[in-house]
């Protein structure tokens, strides 16, 4: 098992290596074959007043006429090392690990993306425990009573949920509920859950809900066909014919294997949403990952997209080996080695 | 079968009841304005709405980006410069008052107006006594001083404004106060005693006091600057001060106790505070807003296309806005590069046959869009006057006239050429569609070239050799003054020598060496209203050259805060005056 986790570990290493190269040559080298020069790249950082010198001085501040290769190793050596920047007045010392420093605000990035963390990891949580009360339990209910008046509005519910993207139902449940009703908190209004915990719940109410409401509906839908699939399995009915009561039957033999594909699914969301809820935060000006990453694009602000791209890609990497090691827990089939 | 159908009905009622109430937010207080002073379009175009000294209260604000910066030495948006006002104090300042008078300077730092000599070479302003620092440090004009000279490290600074290095007389290869340490720079800027400031520049500019109103003048005190950092607490000199400034989240600025209302006779100081949020959801700004949740949206450009039919459609929603005009010209280059355009006939065919209630359309009509264009400079630049020198009945062209200058161009069945505009604006996408629809009328066929925003004049629209090479005959584009003045407006889209064959200038169609001289005679001139009266001239030599094509001068729709008393547009930012805000 040790060394198993080892291996993925040093295997999620390189993998992370990869994605940054990629990601890195996507934002500075496929610009320099395409024509861009340093002071064209440099242009994005200066005002519109900006003469040939500006453009020329901060190209050369922001290491663009230096190789590719350079610019790469001094931004990898940066996150093992720490790395200086010249603020005019002072020095700052970025320490490690220093994921880049933005051209724009002015800022080191990775205490940017730690600051921002707990507001996608609160609304990532939240919204998963609900989707996942909601999602299995409607999906078992609707597997159990198949064809049912319950069976087929859960289904009509899901699809509705799957359906709907997020910008609009979050932009009508902030008008309905926060403006009209008053009953949830108006977008923008995040509080840290050390300041105030019930701030911290009542702003991230409508957004655990419009979150949940898409993906229990796929996890309600997934749940079904699983569990479907699982109670005509030959098991069940040697479990029944035991005398086994009903409800093991069904919570212990036919949700337990009917999981497996749905643990899968819920590690890569959840890792996917711990690097960025980009519409929910977008939607609900939560300043999180997502709306940090959004924000960066708009903002051209390269060292920032490159640094929320590394933690998602971290985010990924971490969810699935979680799910990989509880493969072992869910399943007692499989053996981790 | 029965069943399905009950669901699905009680399904689609869920939804009807979800739309009919988010359609109907906000429109039905439209009369709660908790003074009573009666919300209708326009109420605060060019007068006080809801007049009012009471002090006390919290003005909430929301930007839909981050803000540029909260340092006055790099800050470049007019938002921010209108709001900078609470904090920080320049030497001069737009006097905060609606109407025309908006547009006017006053003193702020400064005890009067600057003092011209050596014909306008020489610029002298006494400084208040009595202002303070927030931690009670007086103000001296060496503190100005370094302020000005601190900006002009733009290496530092990239993007402020970048007068002051051009016209200060300073030392050959001065970097700013960080690189160029202990270099004397009495040449540009001089302080013989602590109330006087004198900056000495390398040619004369009459209007050397709209550089004094700058953010750039606003006192920085050496000991406390931080450079690039110095934004996350800038040592406030106005009514109020920072108590927190989370980077691109929030900030909260609170009263000032060193700030002294005997120093000061321009600022009211209404509000306690001014809660700040950054990186809101703008159509979420535009929905608070409207049920009174927020009191400002601080960018000031107007209500965002997902409500604009909401408001315009209400008459009670339209009541709470404003429609002001702004200092901004949508326009299209017509390129004497290219060919045939290097013929005056051809480029005035294409001033004739241009649709301009096409191009006004292409923007969002004449509320979201703008008023339609026959003049460079827009109406509220002093000296602005109104002409047409290619004028049509109803704005939609001229085809007749049109076809006669392409006769005399040599180009009687017309011609090809391409139209550039930013491919990530739908708007400039429409407008060259426009444009592409009414040229044809006349035989004049235009191709399509989008190229990305970021490097739109860096590398294609503002790079000559670019232009010429790929035909570029038409480039949208689009130009705002930095203060509402001639000079702001015209010196760099008129000017032939702000062209760089690198690329990268807005400018890209105008080489008239006759304008050039009339700008610098307009610009040595002292006298405001005999400067005034140069900028009309110099708008009518270049259309008469047929060189830019004007589209629109920009219009926003505001929405009026419910909650805040004394709202007023301002005349010199074109958005509500942030200064004199106060909570009803």
């Amino acid at each position: 098992m040790i060394t198993y986790i080892i291996r993925r570990l040093f295997a999620a290493v390189v993998l992370l290596f990869i994605i940054s190269a990629a990601t890195f040559s996507i934002f500075y080298l496929v610009p320099r074959l395409v024509g861009s020069t340093p002071e064209t790249l440099a242009t994005r950082y200066v005002g519109r007043a900006a003469t040939p010198e500006t453009v020329h001085l901060i190209a050369e501040k922001l290491g663009f006429y230096d190789p590719i290769w350079l610019q790469y190793g001094r931004w990898v050596k940066g996150i093992f090392f720490g790395a200086d920047y010249d603020l005019g007045a002072t020095v700052e010392h970025c320490p490690a690990p220093c994921f880049g420093y933005s051209f724009i605000t002015k800022t080191p990035v990775w205490p940017d993306l730690v600051d921002r963390i707990p507001v996608t990891l609160s609304l990532a949580i939240g919204a998963a425990i609900l989707w996942l009360i909601f999602g299995l339990s409607i999906g078992t209910l609707s597997a159990l009573r198949r064809g049912s008046f319950l069976d087929r509005a859960a289904m009509t519910f899901s699809l509705a949920g799957v359906s709907l993207p997020i910008f609009f139902t979050g932009m009508i449940g902030l008008l309905v509920f926060s403006y009209k009703l008053g009953w949830t908190a108006p977008g923008g209004s995040y509080t840290d859950f050390t300041e105030s915990p019930s701030a911290w719940a009542y702003a991230l109410l409508l957004p655990w809900i419009v979150l949940a409401l898409q993906f229990s509906a796929q996890y309600a839908r997934l749940t079904r066909a699983g569990m479907l699939e699982t109670m005509g399995e030959d098991y069940i009915r040697t479990a029944r014919a035991k005398g086994l009561p009903e409800r093991d039957v069904t919570v212990k033999h036919g949700l337990r294997a009917a999981l497996t594909p749905i643990l899968t699914i819920f590690g890569l969301d959840f890792g996917l949403l711990l690097g960025g809820a980009v519409l929910t935060e977008q939607v609900f000006s939560l300043p999180g990952l997502g709306k940090y990453a959004v924000d960066a694009i708009t903002n051209n602000d390269l060292p920032k997209v490159l640094g929320v791209t590394m933690m998602a890609a971290f985010f990924v990497v971490i969810a699935n080996l979680i799910v990989d090691l509880l493969y072992a827990v869910v399943d007692p089939r499989v053996r981790l080695g | 079968m029965i069943r399905k159908s009950r669901a699905l009905v009680a399904g689609t009622a869920a939804l009807a009841l979800l739309f009919s109430a988010a359609a109907c937010g906000g429109s039905d207080d439209a009369d709660s304005n908790s003074s009573g002073a009666k919300p209708e379009f326009n109420a605060a175009l060019s007068k006080v709405f809801n007049p009012s000294d009471k002090k006390g209260g919290t003005i909430r604000l929301a930007n839909a980006g981050d803000w540029d910066s909260l340092d006055p030495g790099e800050t470049y948006y007019g938002y921010s410069w209108n709001f900078l006002r609470t904090y920080g104090r320049s030497l001069l300042m737009f006097k905060p008052t609606p109407g025309a008078e908006g547009n006017t300077l006053t003193p702020d730092l400064a005890e009067g107006m600057g003092t011209p000599s050596d014909g306008g070479k020489t610029w002298t302003y006494k400084i208040r006594q009595g202002v303070k620092f927030e931690d009670g440090t007086p103000v001296t004009s060496k503190d100005v001083k370094y302020a000005v000279l601190r900006s002009t490290d733009k290496q530092t600074f990239p993007n402020g404004p970048a007068y002051f290095e051009g016209f200060l007389d300073l030392p050959e290869g001065y970097k700013g106060p960080y690189k160029s340490k202990g270099v004397n720079t009495d040449q540009a800027i001089s302080t013989p005693d602590d109330q006087t400031i004198v900056f000495h520049l390398k040619t004369a500019f009459g209007g050397f006091d709209y550089l004094a109103a700058l953010p750039q003048t606003v006192p920085v005190p050496e000991a406390k600057d931080t450079g690039a950092k110095y934004k996350e607490h800038v040592i406030a000199t106005g009514p109020y001060k920072f108590e927190t400034n989370n980077l691109g989240k929030n900030f909260k600025l609170v009263r000032n106790e060193q700030w002294d209302p005997a120093t000061d006779p321009n600022r009211k100081a209404l509000p306690d505070a001014y809660d700040v949020q950054l990186n809101v959801n703008a159509d979420d700004i535009d929905n608070r807003l409207l049920s009174g949740d927020l009191d400002v949206d601080i960018t000031g450009t107007g209500v965002q296309p997902a409500a604009l039919g909401r408001v315009v459609g209400d008459p009670n929603l339209k009541a709470q806005t404003d429609n002001p005009l702004l200092p901004r010209l949508w326009y299209t280059s017509v390129n004497p590069t290219v060919a045939p355009l290097d013929n005056i006939d051809c480029r005035k065919a294409v001033q004739y046959a241009a649709d301009k209630v096409g191009y006004q359309t292409a923007y969002g009509g004449p509320l979201a869009g703008g008023d339609i264009a026959t003049t460079i400079l827009p109406p509220m630049i002093p000296g602005y006057q109104k002409f047409d020198l290619y004028p049509s009945a109803d704005g939609t062209g001229d085809v007749a006239k049109a076809k006669e200058h392409l006769t005399a161009c040599g180009q009687p069945n017309g011609f090809e050429t391409n139209i550039s505009y930013r491919a990530e604006r739908p708007k400039e996408k429409a407008t060259a569609e426009a444009l592409q629809q009414s040229l044809a009328r006349v035989g004049i066929k235009l191709t399509l070239k989008p190229f990305p925003q970021g490097d739109y004049f860096s590398q294609y629209a503002g790079n000559p050799p670019f232009v010429k090479s790929n035909k570029l005959g038409l480039a949208l584009n689009g130009w705002g003054a930095d203060w509402n003045d001639g000079f702001g407006f015209l010196s760099q889209i008129v000017d032939s020598r702000v062209i760089r064959e690198t690329g990268g200038s807005s400018n890209t169609s105008v080489r008239i060496p006759e304008v050039d001289k009339m700008l610098d005679t307009a610009i040595a001139e002292t006298d405001q209203a005999k400067r005034d009266a140069q900028w009309s001239p110099i708008d009518k030599r270049v259309m008469e050259e047929a060189v830019i094509l004007p589209g629109i001068v920009a219009k926003s729709l505001i929405i009026r805060p419910k909650t805040l008393s004394n709202v007023f547009v301002s005349e010199a930012y074109n958005m509500y005056d942030y200064l004199s805000l106060g909570v009803a």
